[in-house]
Formats: structure tokens, sequence, C-alpha cells
């Protein structure tokens, strides 16, 4: 099967419809964070205190948010989780703005009371078995299995609660609804369950995670995260300045900068949450989106060096075509892992997979319709023989200027597209 | 090429054993491959579960009990030299920012008494600067370079008090390091994998631990109902030398309980070798501790002194037990009336590990139980595989027989990552799983170049030898460049990045290294023995 044999589309010629839809979609984007008041960070770059929380039925969001009002003296958001795997689970955040560290471990020391008390049973003296730690449950179980008549010795003990920790969080999620889930627990027998059933209670829920950011932190992260972007970005330029000109190395890194604007502002759009690994997906998008525009520059360089007499936008369309199978084939295996991801990656990851996803789209067409663009109109722009010349003459790419793409002021005899 | 063949493919074998070895050993049985595999590769907290805290060290409180500590030697030494001052006191510090700004003010020094009271200090306090207010006040701060050692030596003794307080906890693979940033030398990075109950985790560490032992007043010795209950039966005046501390609240019980106490501890946590948990003949929990000579000599002679009185047992301010003085005691004691086991056994681990030198407060802290992790690692596996099989039946479909020659090479590359991951004792996290699947996604980009260049070369009407030839050198270059360009992204993300975000530059640069080998090497031998019959193939299935 092969699908791309020599084609020969046209499509410098064809750039306009799509740079124009980049822009579009760059200042749709910016319009939306600006609206928004700003990029819906997640919890690595913005302070306060976030639990994850899986219940045993939907959670009830709005009974959650206003227990979690009366006691702490902050906002409150409750949202629900996405993605495959994470049924009735919530994402419970508290934001103290400015108030510093201390509030915060206060803060969630309050949200664990005021679950306990909501959902829990505090005062019935029981050990909540959904909560419980190895150490805890041992401590629980040695006195009374004792005087159930079932003697253990301390390491039969701990084996045993490590069983049924093991089967609470491996196979039910970390959370047991019934008793009876306990029943295929090696070593369990009837005694040791009338134990569990007096001493333990089963709360409705489980907290799967916190995490707690103070300000200082937050804000490194963010000032972290910039720098990453930026450095790698000043490191592609500087290895395709040294590989191809430099104003290749310009182009690349336009065109990739573009990929991760478009992709913040797909963020923007659909209400999705910045964290540390949504900017490692934007780097390896960048690293990602430069692979396709290196593909396409070193087929121009081959192709310039066996075609001197033709223009430039005439060899740069056949590198194009020429590269244009490997081009979707690569992207397209690559959106199907990344697809896979989204599908299937579960909640933490929703995140990253999406802004893989959306980059992969956004980036495979950037190295056409913005990388070589770029290069074409500077290279006209200069007007010099477009295969040596090292344009560096310190004055800087033509970026808010577009000259039409028409008026290429080289010499008549070259027949333009 | 085809007399190197066999040794291409001796290399290709070897290569692939010793990866597979590194990945699950020589299981013999199928529990014994699931086992070999969770002990090789090293599971990141975020799939395994556990915590990861930073917690900052304020190290101005170190400098106010240097401050006070000197305060009172210079007390001492004054009063054995008859020179006395109105008043003294030491600077209290709001925040980590005011380290710097600890002083010590001496008031009312006589006049006649300056030159003697300055060679007293100069003596003394080396580690201070002396700096006269005007005739009769002075006042004293720590050197610059005292102060940075102060400083260092506060955050390395913090750093050592909660590790030893965390391997007592006995969580596997935790460490406890400095945490340096720009401007941050104060943060303490500590993460303790696998533990499941974080809380008790984070009071281990975030206690401060001060311990002493104090006696209890003789005439007022049994409890308050509240502090004005208290000043109310002493007449509205607390004694001298005493100070009215409150009992720490115990499950069950009404009300609060307050004992007029000495200031001055009989015994500090620093005169205390070691301490055991353990249950008295009525099976209540207490603490039983040894002393040092020193210590010990002390408390000898005060219970000698005070039989029949009480003591107290002060812990960061409040009262953790109260006992009657049976008898003199030389070298060893113990702490009764504790509530739970665990009260008991925390007191031991603070008793041996030490106090803190000064609070540490959290700046920052990721905890994750471990059904969040295992929950992780089946969708991370599930989407892996989901992914795999789409691009290799795309693979097969489209470059048919070469499609079999890049499957192989893909699957070869994965194991090679994972057993890299293995040797490096590299932690896998989630993100790092995704980054193993998008190696998938990239690796068989290399392949596809290859594959494309071969088919421009059959195009032009090449012979398949001298095609699959060409393919190969040509996108060799290329192949490097863009390889290049993502590694050093990796770069900049595991230089800025933490734990998670850190797994997923390695794994994906391990990924793509191997790649290289891969795509250019074990691919060419394929195609090698595919090209190597004896007669010359006229089309090459791709």
């Amino acid at each position: 099967m092969e699908l791309f044999k020599n084609t020969n589309y046209d499509f410098l010629g064809k750039k306009w419809p799509f740079i124009i839809a980049s822009l579009v979609l760059t200042v749709a984007g910016f319009t939306s964070i600006a609206l928004k008041g700003g990029l819906k960070y997640g919890i690595d770059f913005k302070e306060g205190t976030l639990m994850q929380v899986k219940f045993a039925y939907p959670p009830p969001d709005d009974k959650i948010r206003a227990a979690m009002l009366k006691a702490v003296q902050s906002e409150v958001s409750v949202q629900d989780l996405h993605g495959s795997g994470a049924e009735n689970e919530v994402e419970i955040g508290t934001e103290a703005k400015g108030e510093g560290e201390g509030q915060l471990s206060a803060n969630r020391k309050q949200m664990e009371d005021v679950l306990l008390a909501t959902f829990g049973q505090p005062g019935s003296g029981k050990l909540d078995l959904n909560s419980a730690s190895r150490d805890t449950l041992q401590t629980r179980l040695r006195d009374p299995l004792a005087r159930a008549g079932v003697p253990m010795s301390d390491q039969q003990l701990k084996d045993l609660v490590g069983n049924i920790l093991d089967v609470r969080d491996n196979r039910h999620s970390g959370m047991i609804t019934d008793f009876n889930q306990l029943s295929s627990v090696s070593g369990m027998n009837a005694g040791i369950m009338n134990s569990l059933r007096q001493e333990c209670y089963l709360a409705p829920y489980h907290v799967i995670g916190t995490q707690m950011v103070g300000p200082k932190v937050g804000a490194e992260l963010r000032l972290k995260a910039v720098k990453a972007t930026l450095y790698a970005l000043a490191g592609m330029l500087a290895y395709i300045a040294f590989r191809f000109e430099w104003i290749y190395g310009l182009g690349a890194v336009i065109a990739c900068f573009h990929d991760t604007l478009i992709t913040i502002g797909l963020f923007s759009l659909f209400n999705k949450e910045i964290s540390m690994t949504v900017i490692a997906a934007l780097l390896t998008l960048v690293g990602y989106s430069m692979n396709d525009t290196i593909v396409i520059f070193d087929r121009i360089r081959e192709n310039l060096k066996f075609s001197r007499r033709e223009p430039l936008e005439v060899v740069m369309n056949r590198a194009v075509n020429q590269t244009l199978s490997r081009t979707i084939m690569t992207s397209g295996l690559t959106f199907l892992t990344v697809i896979a991801l989204f599908i299937w990656g579960g909640p933490v990851l929703h995140g990253f997979s999406f802004a893989l996803v959306c980059g992969i789209i956004v980036g495979t067409y950037s190295s056409v319709f913005v990388a070589s663009p770029i290069v074409l109109f500077w290279h006209n722009y200069t007007d010099k023989p477009r295969k040596s010349s090292p344009p560096v003459t310190g004055s800087s790419a033509p970026r808010g200027s577009m000259p039409p793409a028409e008026s290429v002021r080289k010499s008549p005899t070259r027949a333009v597209k | 090429m085809r007399k190197n063949l066999t040794t291409r493919t001796v290399v290709i074998a070897v290569i692939l054993l010793v990866c597979i070895f590194g990945v699950i050993g020589f299981p013999k049985s199928k529990a014994e491959l699931i086992g070999n595999l969770q002990s090789n590769i090293r599971l990141g907290l975020d799939l395994k579960g556990g915590s990861h805290m930073v917690m900052e060290v304020q190290v101005q409180d170190a400098a106010k009990g240097d401050a006070q500590q000197t305060l009172e030697l210079l007390q001492r030494e004054a009063t054995k030299q008859n020179i006395t001052w109105a008043s003294a006191d030491v600077s209290e510090p709001q925040s980590i920012n005011d380290v710097d700004k600890v002083t010590l003010t001496i008031r009312g020094v006589p006049a006649d008494k300056g030159s003697a009271f300055r060679d007293l200090v100069t003596t003394n306090c080396s580690t201070y600067a002396l700096t006269a207010l005007n005739t009769t006040d002075y006042s004293l701060k720590l050197k610059p370079s005292d102060l940075e050692d102060l400083k260092r030596e506060t955050v390395q003794r913090a750093i050592d008090t909660i590790s030893n307080r965390i391997n007592d906890l006995g969580v596997a693979e935790s460490s406890v390091q400095q945490y340096g940033q720009s401007g941050s030398v104060y943060q303490i990075l500590i993460q303790l994998p696998g533990v499941e109950d974080t809380a008790h985790a984070r009071q281990i560490i975030g206690t401060t631990a001060v311990l002493s032992i104090v006696g209890v007043d003789k005439t007022h010795d049994t409890f308050f109902t509240s502090r004005d209950d208290a000043l109310a039966k002493l007449g509205g005046i607390i004694p001298l030398g005493e100070t009215l501390v409150k009992m720490k609240a115990r499950p069950g019980q009404q009300g609060e309980e307050w004992y007029l106490v000495g200031k001055t501890p009989v015994i500090t946590g620093k005169d205390i070798r070691s301490a055991r948990p353990g249950q008295d003949d009525v099976r209540k929990w207490q603490t039983s501790f040894t002393l040092s000579q020193d210590g010990g000599r002390r408390f000898g002679r005060y219970t000698g002194d005070h039989v029949n009185d009480k003591l107290a047992v002060i812990l960061d301010n409040s009262i953790v037990s109260v006992a009657t003085i049976n008898e003199r005691i030389e070298d060893s004691g113990r702490i009764m009336g504790l509530s739970t086991e665990e009260e008991a056994v925390d007191l031991g681990r603070y008793l041996r590990s030490g106090s803190l030198p000064a609070r540490v407060t959290p700046l920052f802290e990721n905890s994750v139980g471990p059904s969040l992790g295992a929950d992780s690692i089946h969708q991370g596996i599930l989407s892996g595989v989901a992914g795999l099989l789409a691009v290799v039946t795309v693979m097969l479909l489209y470059y048919k027989r070469s499609g079999v020659n890049a499957v192989l090479a893909l699957i070869l590359n994965t194991v090679i990552l994972l057993a890299a991951i293995s040797y490096f004792h590299a932690a896998l996290t989630l993100p790092g799983i995704a980054g193993v699947i998008l190696t998938i996604g990239m690796a068989v980009d290399s392949n596809v170049l290859i594959f494309e260049r071969i088919r421009e070369e059959l195009r032009t009407g090449k012979g398949v030898i001298s095609a699959v030839d060409t393919g190969f050198n040509k996108a060799w270059w290329t192949i490097v460049d863009t390889h290049v360009t993502t590694v050093v992204s990796c770069a900049f993300l595991f230089l800025f990045g933490e734990g998670p975000v850190r797994g997923f530059a390695v794994t994906l640069t391990i990924g793509l290294i191997a790649n290289v080998f891969t795509a250019v090497f074990v691919s060419r031998t394929i195609f090698g023995y595919e090209l190597s019959g004896r007669r010359q193939l006229e089309t090459l299935s791709i």
C-alpha cells in the first residue's frame, strides 16, 4: 500500500488560507485567555491545597462544597475528574491566596476533618478501613483478634493485614464497599471477619492523594516552566542555525513557538488545566515539531544542491511533496499512540495527552505552512540568490511585514508557479 | 555487509539477552516473573504511592536560640566579675528573612564598667560583633561568616535529625536532602516512597520535639482547670522561676489541666542517650530512657533531694506525663501514663533522634496513596499495548514485509528501553510510561524515514541492494538531527523539572538513543538477511 506517491501539490502557493487560519486560532486562544482572566493552572503552579477523593457513589459536589466552605476560610472548588478509570472521583481544592504556608497545612487538616465529619463515622469509635494504614490496622486488630480466640503471631498478623490492604488497593482501587469483598483474602476466616466488622467500618470515600503547594514553590515552578520552554527553544535555534542557515533556524523556532501558543490557547478554550506534565508535553511537542521541520529542511537543502536554477518556491514545494508520505505516516503513527494515551491513559495524564493530541496536528501543518513560508518570505524579501546567501546583516526577519508572495523579485526568466 | 552479518547478529542477540535478563531475570514461574519485574523496575513516587515534601528550616529560630544562650553565658560570667546591667533582650525574628537581623541588646551597663564589659564580650562571645549604641547600651550580632556557618549547620542538623526519624519509621528508600534552588538554601526535600500513613509521617517530621523534664511546684502539685483558675489560686502572681504549662489533651478528657512547673529543666533531650517504648505491669504504655553520665548525675541529685515530689515531662510546650518520684534514680527512667502505643513509640523516636534545631514548615507536598499508583499502572499498560498494536498493524499494512523489519526493531527498542531503566535504577513514573509510549511513536519515525527513502530510490529504478544502501545513508543524518533536537528538549525538561517530569525526560531520551541503534543497525542487519540470498532480489516487499 502506498499513498502519496509522486504527489505534486502546491503547498507553498496555497499558504495564505493556512496562515490566516493560524492567526485566527492564535487570536482566539489569546482572547479566551484574556476573557477567562489568565490560564487555568494546575496545582503545581498555583498555591493551595488539593485533594483527590474517590467515592462509592457519584459524589455530591454541592454537598462537599457547602461543607468545606463552612470550615475553611478560602475559596473552595470541587470538580469531577475526567479520564478512564476515574469514576466517582472528585478533586477538592482550597486556595489561600497570599496567606502563607501555615494556612495551607491548616486547610488540609480541615479538609480531612470535614470529609470525616460529613461522610464518615467519627463518633463511632471504629476505625475507617478505607483510610487505614498497615500499622493502624495491625494495632487495632491485635487485641480483638486475641480476644476472639484467633491467636496470631506478629508475623501472621502483619501478613494478614498486608493481604487485606493489597486486595483493597489493587483490586478495588483503594475502597471497599462491603466486607464480603474481603472474603477472598488469604488467611481469612469467620473469626477474623467478625473482629473486622466489630472494629472497623467502611467509609464511602477514600482519599487518593493530596497536594499542597505554598506560594514560594508555586512561583518557583512557574518560573522554571517558562525558563525551560525558552531555553529549549533557544537551544534548538542554535542547533538548527548551526546545521542550516540561521533563517531556517528562525523559521523553525517561530513555527514551534506558534505551535506552543496555539496549544496553550486551546487549553484555555477547552478549560483544561496546565500542570508541570503539560509543560513536559509542550516541550516534547517543540522537539517533535522541530523534527518535522528538519526533515523538510533537509530535503530542501538536498534539492537545492541539484536545482540551482529553479526558484526557491518550486524547490520547497518539491521537497514538501517528496517528504509528504513520511510526514503523514509519522504524524499518523505518533498520533495513534497519543490517542491511545488520551483514551485509556487515565485522569493524571489527561492534560498531557490532550496537549500532545492538539500539538501533533498543529505541529505537522506548521512545518509546511509556517516554517517554510517564513524562509521563503525572507529570501524573496532580501532578493538574493536563494541558495548560498548568509543574509546576516543584523536586520531581523520580516515577521510583521509579509510581502505578497507573488512579487518574487528574481530574474524574470524564472517561472513562478 | 554480508561478511559481518554473523557478527552483527551475534551482537544483537547478546544485547537482547542482556536486556531481557535486566528486566525479568531468569524466571522459573509466572510468580517469579512478576516478582523479578517488580524488583528490577523501580517505581516512582506517583506510581508506588508515597509522599514527597519540601520543607523550610526556620533558621531564624536557631539564630535566636544562639543569641539567648549567649545572653545566659554572658550573665553568668558577668556576675562573676560583678558587672550588671539594667535590661537585656533578644530581638524576635518574624520570618526567615529576619535571620540576619537577630540582635542581642544589653542596656544600662555602668559607664565605668564599660571596658570590662567589652573585654568580657570579646573573650566569651568571639562569634559576635559588638556595637556600642551609646555609653551604656550595646548590641551584639553574629558575625556574617559565623552566621552563615550557623545557618548551614542548622539545616544540616535538621536533615540529620529528620533522616534518623524517618529511618526509624522504616520507610525503605526514603531520602532527605538539601533542596538547593536560588536563594532558598534552607529548603529540604524529603521523599518517602511507599509510605502509607502520610499524616503520621508529617507529624514525625514536623515535631520539633524539644523535651524537658521539670519539677512540679511542691505546694501546688495538682492540676488547675484553666489558666485563670491557676492565677486565682496563686493570688494573681506566678512565683519566680516558675511557669504554667498545659497538659496535652487526651482523647476523652474533660476540660484542661494546667500545672505549675519550674522553668529550668532538670533534664533536657540532650541528656538522653536512648529510649524504648514498652508496657508496664498493668499494660499501660510508657517510654523508658537512659541518661548520659552527666545527666544521670544531675538526675540522681535532683531525685534524691525530691523524693515524693512530682516531675512533669514536657514535649514542645505541652506536658505529656506527670509522675511522682518514688526514690532516687540515677541513670534511667520511665515516662509513664501515655495513652497509646503510637504515642510511646513516637516519643521514643523523638528522644533517640533528638530535637530539631529549628522549626520546619511545609512548603510543598505531594502525597499519593498506593491505590492511585495501581490504577495508573493499569491505565499506562493498557494504553501502551493499544498504541503498540495500532502502530504494528499500520506498519505491516503499509510496508508489508519490511513492516515486520520495523516491528522487530521497535520491539527490541522497547526492550532496551525497559532494560536501561532497570540497570540505571531510574524510577519509572507515570509520565515515564507516557515517555515509553511516545518512544514507540517516535521510534517508528526513523524506520519510516528509511523506508520512504528506499521506496523513492526504487522508483528511480535503482537495484534493490543499492536502493537499500542509499536509503539508509541518506536518512542517517536526518535521523540524527531529529533525535538530537528532541533530546535537547528533554535535557531542559530534566534540568528544570521535578520527579515525574524528569522520569519522562529520561525515558524518552534513552528510548531515542536506543532507537538510533535499532532503527539503523538492527534494521540494516535484518535487510541484510533478506538480501543475502544467492539470487539477486528483483523486488523488495516494502
